[in-house]
């Protein structure tokens, strides 16, 4: 069967069974690995994706069922080549990974939590990662990589009028902040 | 299509579905996705009123919908409190109310909140549109009273008036994970203290969500303690045949799901106490 996909902003036709799930589609079909393949029954979490920027498992839903939204897997949250985005960065910077497989869908849905949840406290974040299991970490770098994140996400985010006693209320939540532009 | 072909299955949130489906429990010929269609999307009052007798939630609208609902958190406060239990973020994202309640699997918090609630299931099929009590829907594990080829549309909660209160406990293995033993609680009491109605179930023990009615009319019309609630749960569940299986034996679930009871009850009348009459 003959599908477009919105993934990461552009749109890609696809011919895929209607067996196929999301996650193989971008794997095999559009060479986008880093979505990972780990139960592939929805209970690893390794295969999370957003879709509209709600967290999903990309195991658990057809590519034929996943035209006409907007898909963003790891690929997309760099902001340019070689760049990291916030979350990114602050995974590395407090060692939150070790052999990387659940990475990218710990930061993925740390991004879902972020833009729902500016500020969230540490069971915010708990809950949140609840669905992705890491077998190296522990989880604590984890925790404290998302908190870290949310801290620097919501100063960065701060429009420069807001700092001269505008409304500081900007797109905190927004992929701009993920870009790392300013606001608008 | 449905009635056409045995083999083919509907699928909305496809949460439970395409697990089955990835494990070759599920081989279904041909897939019907009603997870698009609109009209089965909602979370409405049964009526204009300003106090609803009931609140009817669509079968398609998605499970992290209606935990948000400021509807459902108003007027079916247990089903409020049971969400958050039901997966993790990211399949309640997917996941629809008519589809856990379709698939039956017997720890399912949906489906132990419609039959504490005795909520109404309505469904579609070629002989027209129907409805059943959630207490006769469910039938085992994963089997529901669901004629071949229909589909459920949408599942109505009535709403309790007076001072309410809730309770919902379960245990996992891990969080959000399919619950081993689960109880969910509704109480009213009156300006008095008195308990006036009380609606207890635990789930995930046996193949269906069970109502422990004895316990029920033990505790209606007394004052709630902590001992004679205990006193009326114990005796109820030791009537309830529980499954054992790799997770939990059978005797570990019956002491869990008495215990769970127990708390739900607790809590539910501590929230009925703290709470302003609807």
């Amino acid at each position: 069967m003959r599908t477009e996909l919105n993934v990461n902003g552009s749109i890609q036709a696809v011919e895929v069974e209607p067996r196929t799930t999301l996650l193989d589609c971008l794997r095999d079909h559009l060479g986008l690995t880093g979505a990972h393949a780990g139960c592939e029954h929805g209970v690893c979490g390794a295969c999370t994706v957003l879709i509209d920027g709600v967290a999903v498992r990309s195991c658990l839903i057809f590519a034929v069922q996943a035209d006409d939204f907007a898909i963003t897997t790891i690929e997309g949250l760099s902001p340019g080549p070689g760049e990291l985005s916030i979350i990114q960065d602050a995974f590395c910077e407090t060692h939150g990974l070790q052999c990387g497989y659940c990475t990218p869908a710990m930061i993925l849905t740390a991004h879902a939590l972020l833009a729902g949840n500016p500020a969230p406290t540490r069971d915010d974040i708990v809950e949140a990662i609840s669905g992705n299991i890491c077998r190296c970490t522990g989880y604590a770098q984890i925790v404290e990589a998302v908190a870290l994140a949310a801290e620097r996400m919501r100063g960065a985010n701060v429009p420069p009028e807001a700092t001269r006693g505008g409304a500081a209320r900007g797109g905190a939540a927004s992929s701009g902040a993920i870009r790392g532009g300013a606001a608008p | 299509m449905l009635a056409a072909d045995d083999g083919a299955r509907v699928i909305a949130g496809g949460q439970t579905l395409v697990p089955l489906m990835a494990m070759r429990l599920a081989r279904p010929t041909r897939l019907i996705d009603i997870g698009r269609l609109a009209d089965l999307s909602f979370v409405r009052k049964d009526e204009a009123a300003v106090s609803p007798s009931a609140i009817v939630i669509g079968a398609v609208t998605r499970q992290c919908v209606v935990e948000r609902h400021p509807l459902v958190a108003a007027h079916v406060p247990l089903l409020a409190r049971a969400m958050p239990w039901i997966g993790h973020a990211a399949t309640r994202a997917r996941g629809t109310i008519g589809g856990s309640l379709a698939n039956a699997d017997p720890a399912a918090e949906i489906s132990l909140v419609a039959v504490t609630l005795d909520a109404t299931l309505s469904y579609r099929a070629a002989a027209g549109v129907a409805e059943i009590a959630a207490a006769d829907f469910f039938i085992s594990a994963m089997v529901t009273a669901l004629p071949s080829g229909a589909c459920l549309t949408a599942v109505r909660f009535p709403v309790w008036q007076g001072r309410i209160g809730t309770g919902f406990h379960e245990v996992s293995t891990r969080r959000s994970d399919f619950a081993v033993a689960s109880a969910a609680a509704q109480l009213v009491i009156d300006e008095g203290g008195v308990c006036r109605r009380l609606a207890i179930a635990v789930g995930a023990v046996t193949d269906v969500p069970v109502r422990l009615h004895a316990a029920e009319q033990a505790l209606v019309d007394t004052r709630l303690n902590p001992s004679s609630i205990r006193v009326a749960v114990y005796d109820c569940v030791c009537e309830v045949e529980t499954a054992g299986d790799l997770h939990a034996s059978a005797d570990y679930r019956r002491r869990a799901a008495a215990a769970l009871a127990e708390r739900a009850i607790i809590d539910a009348h501590e929230d009925a106490i703290n709470s302003h009459a609807h």
